[in-house]
């Protein structure tokens, strides 16, 4: 048997497609390395092998009779466990969807499966992708598999430490504030969050609508490129999917115009992650790339704006939980409806869950919907703006995508605001609705860090051929 | 006005509506941690939005009237999910 490399997918693709491994073979080597390394990881909330097995095996077949097998052929995928699957257990990373079974395919799931890939299982994930650690799992922390006793990141730190721990080439990641590129970023992987409306979002359960794209995690740019030409796409369940997508803008050429706002630098970003993302700025200009600083006065309100609208959202998303139709039942005789859904929400959330959820009806409340909703709705119109006036100026913007190096397990998790400081570089194309992709930029040894790139509306190919200079810069 | 504190007795306000039961000292705890985050929030007062319009959704958004079709789902599909049920229906505690 040829040897089979789980850190790149296209490759293995190519072999499954020619006969030099089967699809099972591949699954097979996805399953073992799982356990081998996952007890110690813990970035997989189900494993789902038998299901796995089966539908390698019957893509085997498919491949016997020279039927036409999509791109990723044979490939194993993880999917994040916000993500619907069918027949496959989909938690949130909660108590509260314990037990739920989808009786229906995200449309991201459903074309992974027509591209011939194999999903091997669900990924850990914050609690309805709440959080930037993966410490608000119901089913503990994910550990980032560079450093056990460091965060993987999040929310989908279960896919990024999957990728990187090569047991799986592919997964998918959900990201609404930074969740694909946070733990791309803290674990070394490539994570791209696409344009709004690029990706369907159907069968995503909904924390926060206005701001959520799913994405693309892979070990390297080619892979996550190749990903992300499965997933995107208009899909007519999701009315918020774009139908028609401007052409692509030309490929970047020499002298193409790279900003780097200053503010991206600011307080709390440390010295070793300036210093890499400035390695990777450079590898671009050696490739007759023109870097220049500029200046993005609002993104210190980008911040404060992005938690207000989507703890908003989350508030009214998260109501849908009783108890009843799905998930979490409680067994005891509960006499009146208020009683029995008020402990039910009371035993099924967790903390994170539970304080974006009175702070969202908080913000939306009478009297304070215009001082915080309505206002942070307006800095995202000032935002949205500033970007345009750069991007009328500049092919693509970057800065770190996290301020810090991955931290230690258990270091912020006490202090809600002190975590979501963390996210002050990675919201705002989640507000504007920019693509944006984050690219390792560490040496071997060193922990990693991510460069963010964010090009203009549906210009991912940008990113991933800047993306792809600096990626090989690393290597030479 | 922005705000600068949630007190212990708004929070039990918002556990109601919300439907979450907290207990006393759950209530305290997260009165001074949603305190703490709302007085990070009021930093955006600082900003002059006069005249600007609020972004609600982040790109334009498309027409996506379709035909008035229905598509069904089967009912049986559905009803495998249900945690506590009798017959074909969902069971429920009582409402009045």
């Amino acid at each position: 048997m040829a040897k089979i490399d789980l850190k790149n997918a296209r490759r293995l693709a190519e072999m499954v497609k020619a006969g030099e491994v089967s699809a099972v073979e591949a699954v097979e080597a996805s399953l073992s390395k799982i356990r081998e390394l996952d007890d110690k990881i813990n970035a997989f909330i189900t494993v789902c092998s038998e299901r796995a097995l089966a539908a390698a095996e019957e893509l085997d077949s498919r491949l016997k009779r020279s039927e036409q097998v999509g791109p990723l052929c044979g490939v194993p995928v993880a999917v994040k466990d916000v993500i619907s699957t069918a027949g496959i257990e989909t938690t949130c990373g909660s108590k509260m969807l314990k037990g739920y079974i989808p009786p229906y395919d995200a449309t991201v799931v459903a074309k992974l499966k027509e591209a011939g890939a194999i999903i091997v299982g669900k990924t850990n994930t914050d609690e309805f992708a709440m959080g930037s650690t993966t410490e608000f799992s119901a089913f503990g922390p994910t550990k980032n598999p560079c450093d056990l006793s460091r965060v993987a990141g999040g929310s989908s730190g279960g896919s990024g430490a999957a990728v990187a721990a090569g047991m799986v080439p592919l997964a998918l990641g959900s990201d609404t504030g930074g969740s694909v590129r946070c733990p791309a970023a803290f674990c070394g992987v490539v994570g791209l969050k696409p344009t709004y409306g690029a990706v369907s979002r159907y069968g995503l359960i909904s924390y926060a609508n206005s701001l959520e794209q799913i994405g693309p995690l892979a070990s390297n740019v080619d892979d996550c490129a190749l990903l992300y030409s499965c997933i995107s796409g208009w899909d007519p369940m999701d009315s918020t999917s774009y139908r028609d997508r401007p052409k692509e803008a030309a490929p970047l050429r020499e002298g193409a115009k790279i900003a780097v706002p200053k503010e991206f630098f600011g307080e709390g970003v440390e010295e070793a992650v300036s210093r890499r993302v400035w390695r990777g700025l450079d590898a671009l200009r050696d490739r007759g790339f023109i870097i220049e600083e500029v200046s993005l006065r609002s993104l210190n309100y980008a911040l404060p704006a992005y938690y207000i609208v989507a703890m908003a959202e989350a508030s009214s998303n998260l109501a849908r939980f009783d108890g009843i139709r799905y998930g979490l039942h409680l067994k005891s005789g509960f006499r009146d409806w208020n009683t029995y859904f008020s402990r039910c929400r009371a035993e099924g959330f967790g903390p994170e869950v539970k304080r974006r959820i009175l702070l969202g009806t908080f913000i939306l409340s009478a009297g304070y919907y215009g001082v915080y909703y309505l206002k942070a709705q307006k800095i995202r119109n000032i935002l949205k703006s500033e970007f345009q006036q750069i991007f009328s100026r500049y092919d693509l913007i970057a800065g770190p995508t996290m301020p810090t190096t991955p931290f230690k397990i258990g270091e912020r998790v006490e202090d809600p605001l002190l975590m979501y400081l963390i996210d002050v570089n990675t919201v705002p194309p989640n507000l504007t609705g920019h693509p944006a992709i984050s690219v390792p930029v560490h040496r071997e040894g060193e922990l990693p860090v991510g460069l963010q790139l964010i090009a203009p509306y549906f210009c991912e190919e940008r990113l991933f051929q800047a993306a792809k200079i600096v990626e090989e810069s690393l290597r030479r | 006005m922005p705000r600068t504190k949630i007190g212990v007795s708004t929070v039990k306000h918002l556990a109601w509506l919300t439907r979450i039961d907290l207990t006393d000292k759950e209530a305290r705890e997260i009165s001074k941690q949603l305190s703490r985050i709302l007085e990070y929030f009021n930093k955006i007062d600082e900003v002059d939005t006069s005249g600007v319009e609020p972004l609600y959704h982040p790109l334009e958004m498309q027409k996506v009237a379709r035909s008035d079709e229905p598509a069904p789902f089967p009912a049986d599909e559905i009803l495998k999910i249900v945690p506590s049920k009798k017959g074909r229906y969902v069971k429920a505690p009582k409402i009045v």
